[in-house]
């Protein structure tokens, strides 16, 4: 029987993470638990390890050592069938949204849907396309080809795509990079909505400390392979560890 | 030293060399284990058969109405030293439907829909448009590869029937110009010689270029790595490997069908 969760508990937990490549030591040791219905931003500079972690929530990256369960399950042991159906709780948008190119709007938000979904009727698929598409508010944008959308228009053209599966998570790398300030403003805005409309529990990638202070309920501060500091905006920031101070003021002076 | 530190059995060349062997073998093995699970993708088989036919036409008629009429007028010296030359038809007839049609249609194809399929896979694995489908819990291998493969070894052995068809125009138009033979003339002496073991064999041959143009091309782009330097390699090795495998195939396939001949 399926795991139903309550607001409050964890859905996401992460023990003694470690995962490599080569040489590279990326995480070292991570430990985190995110509970439903929150928001939890990662904040780290570039490079730092932040997209590996999502990447291994869903089960595309194996980690080296550690546990990494979401929704009650292993993420690395979910094989076939099991894996599919833990992925359809999850939705990754990816930094550069990973449109299909070759497809229009519309059939980019179909694929999923009625791959994972079979027999619904045409008047459905074409409901629940309309109604993603408007709740990113991109509905004039349904016979366009990723070519023809600017860059805040693919970011939420690649959300409404992971939200046509109704994601129990979502798992956003890098949401507002490439972004200007106002479209960056908006993808804020539409992070929020996705929560309270879906009631998604989700995890915000981000260096971007304007993203972080107006999306997440908390914070994780990922240096060195590891969290150094996790709570509140406030609470991360108001220290005087030398590492965190400089990303802050690094980032505002920007 | 580090933990990570990579041990090398043979080296490391002949290690990769190794392994690479094993990755394709793996992909290799893969195709036949999606091929019968889950739903077949038939549109998109059917949408990459016709984008086949329609990259390559153009320039398989071509290739195909040159190599049919240059190989007509190369051959005919040596049969008129003979006065052999109302032979021309069926040597023709029988270089095109055993070797020439075949190669040519492989090697076009080779270039401009492997190469297509190499970088098309590779800019889609660079741009994590092959993640995307993963985490959306749809099997991009599956969806991806096994309907080009498959997509490939339909729509390779019809190009060859009508590189055949075509080449075999073009050498009726040098025969006619010079010898003055009519169209049923010729043809009736061009298929006069050709057996079916001739047409099985070249329909064989064209399955497996076809197959492997698909499986070659589909494994360089599924595995690109680095970049837009990964597509552009995956689209070259996507050809360079497939011609290679292709001539091999070609001289196994002779020499089974060559057995049977005997």
């Amino acid at each position: 029987m399926e795991e139903e969760f309550k607001p409050g508990e964890p859905v996401i937990e992460v023990r003694d993470l470690y995962k490599s490549f080569g040489d590279l030591h990326v995480l070292q040791g991570v430990d985190l638990t995110v509970t439903k219905g929150e928001n939890m931003v990662v904040l780290g500079r570039s490079g730092t390890g932040k997209s590996v972690l999502i990447k291994i929530m869903v089960g595309l990256l194996k980690q080296d050592r550690g546990d990494c369960i979401v929704l009650g399950k292993e993420v690395s042991k979910q094989e076939g069938n099991d894996l599919r159906d833990l992925r359809l709780k999850i939705g990754f948008s990816f930094q550069n949204s990973a449109l299909y190119d070759s497809m229009t709007v519309r059939e980019n938000l179909e694929f999923p849907l009625v791959r994972n979904i079979p027999n619904l009727t045409r008047a459905e698929i074409n409901e629940q396309v309309e109604y993603v598409l408007d709740a990113v508010g991109l509905l004039q944008t349904i016979n366009q080809v990723p070519a023809e959308l600017s860059g805040g228009q693919r970011k939420r053209i690649g959300i409404a795509r992971t939200l046509i599966l109704k994601p129990e998570i979502m798992l956003y790398d890098e949401p507002t990079a490439g972004l200007d300030p106002i479209t960056c403003l908006e993808i804020n805005e539409l992070i929020n909505e996705v929560k309270e409309k879906y009631q998604t529990t989700s995890i915000i990638i981000t260096h971007d400390l304007t993203c972080a202070r107006e999306t997440g309920d908390r914070i994780a501060m990922l240096l060195d392979g590891k969290f150094l500091k996790t709570g509140t905006f406030e609470e991360v920031f108001d220290t005087d560890e030398e590492r965190i101070k400089s990303f802050y003021d690094y980032n505002f002076i920007q | 030293m580090s933990a990570n530190k990579k041990q090398f059995v043979y080296g490391k060349s002949l290690d990769n060399a190794f392994l690479a062997v094993y990755d394709a073998y793996v992909f290799f093995i893969r195709f036949f284990r999606e091929i019968f699970r889950g739903r077949m993708e038939f549109q998109e088989i059917v949408r990459q058969c016709y984008a086949i036919g329609n990259r390559s036409l153009l320039l398989i008629s071509l290739t195909g109405f040159i190599t049919g009429m240059v190989f007509t007028k190369q051959s005919r010296p040596s049969l008129s030293e003979f006065g052999a030359t109302s032979w021309l038809p069926s040597l023709v007839a029988i270089a095109i439907v055993r070797a020439l049609a075949p190669l040519v249609t492989a090697l076009i194809s080779a270039g401009k829909i492997g190469s297509s399929i190499g970088a098309e896979l590779g800019s889609m694995r660079v741009t994590e448009q092959i993640d995307a489908m993963e985490v959306s819990a749809v099997n991009p291998f599956k969806f991806l590869v096994v309907t080009r493969v498959v997509a490939c070894t339909i729509a390779i052995p019809v190009l060859m029937f009508y590189c055949s068809l075509v080449s075999l125009l073009g050498a009726f138009l040098n025969v006619t110009l010079n010898e003055g033979t009519s169209f049923i003339a010729f043809f009736e002496n061009a298929f006069e010689q050709i057996t079916f073991l001739d047409i099985w064999t070249s329909v064989a041959k064209a399955i497996a270029y076809g197959f492997t143009i698909g499986i070659v091309g589909s494994y360089q782009g599924y595995n690109a790595s680095k970049g837009t330097e990964g597509v552009g390699k995956a689209a070259n090795s996507a050809v360079v490997t497939s011609m290679f495998l292709i001539f091999i195939e070609e001289v196994i396939i002779v020499q089974v069908s060559n057995y049977f001949r005997i």
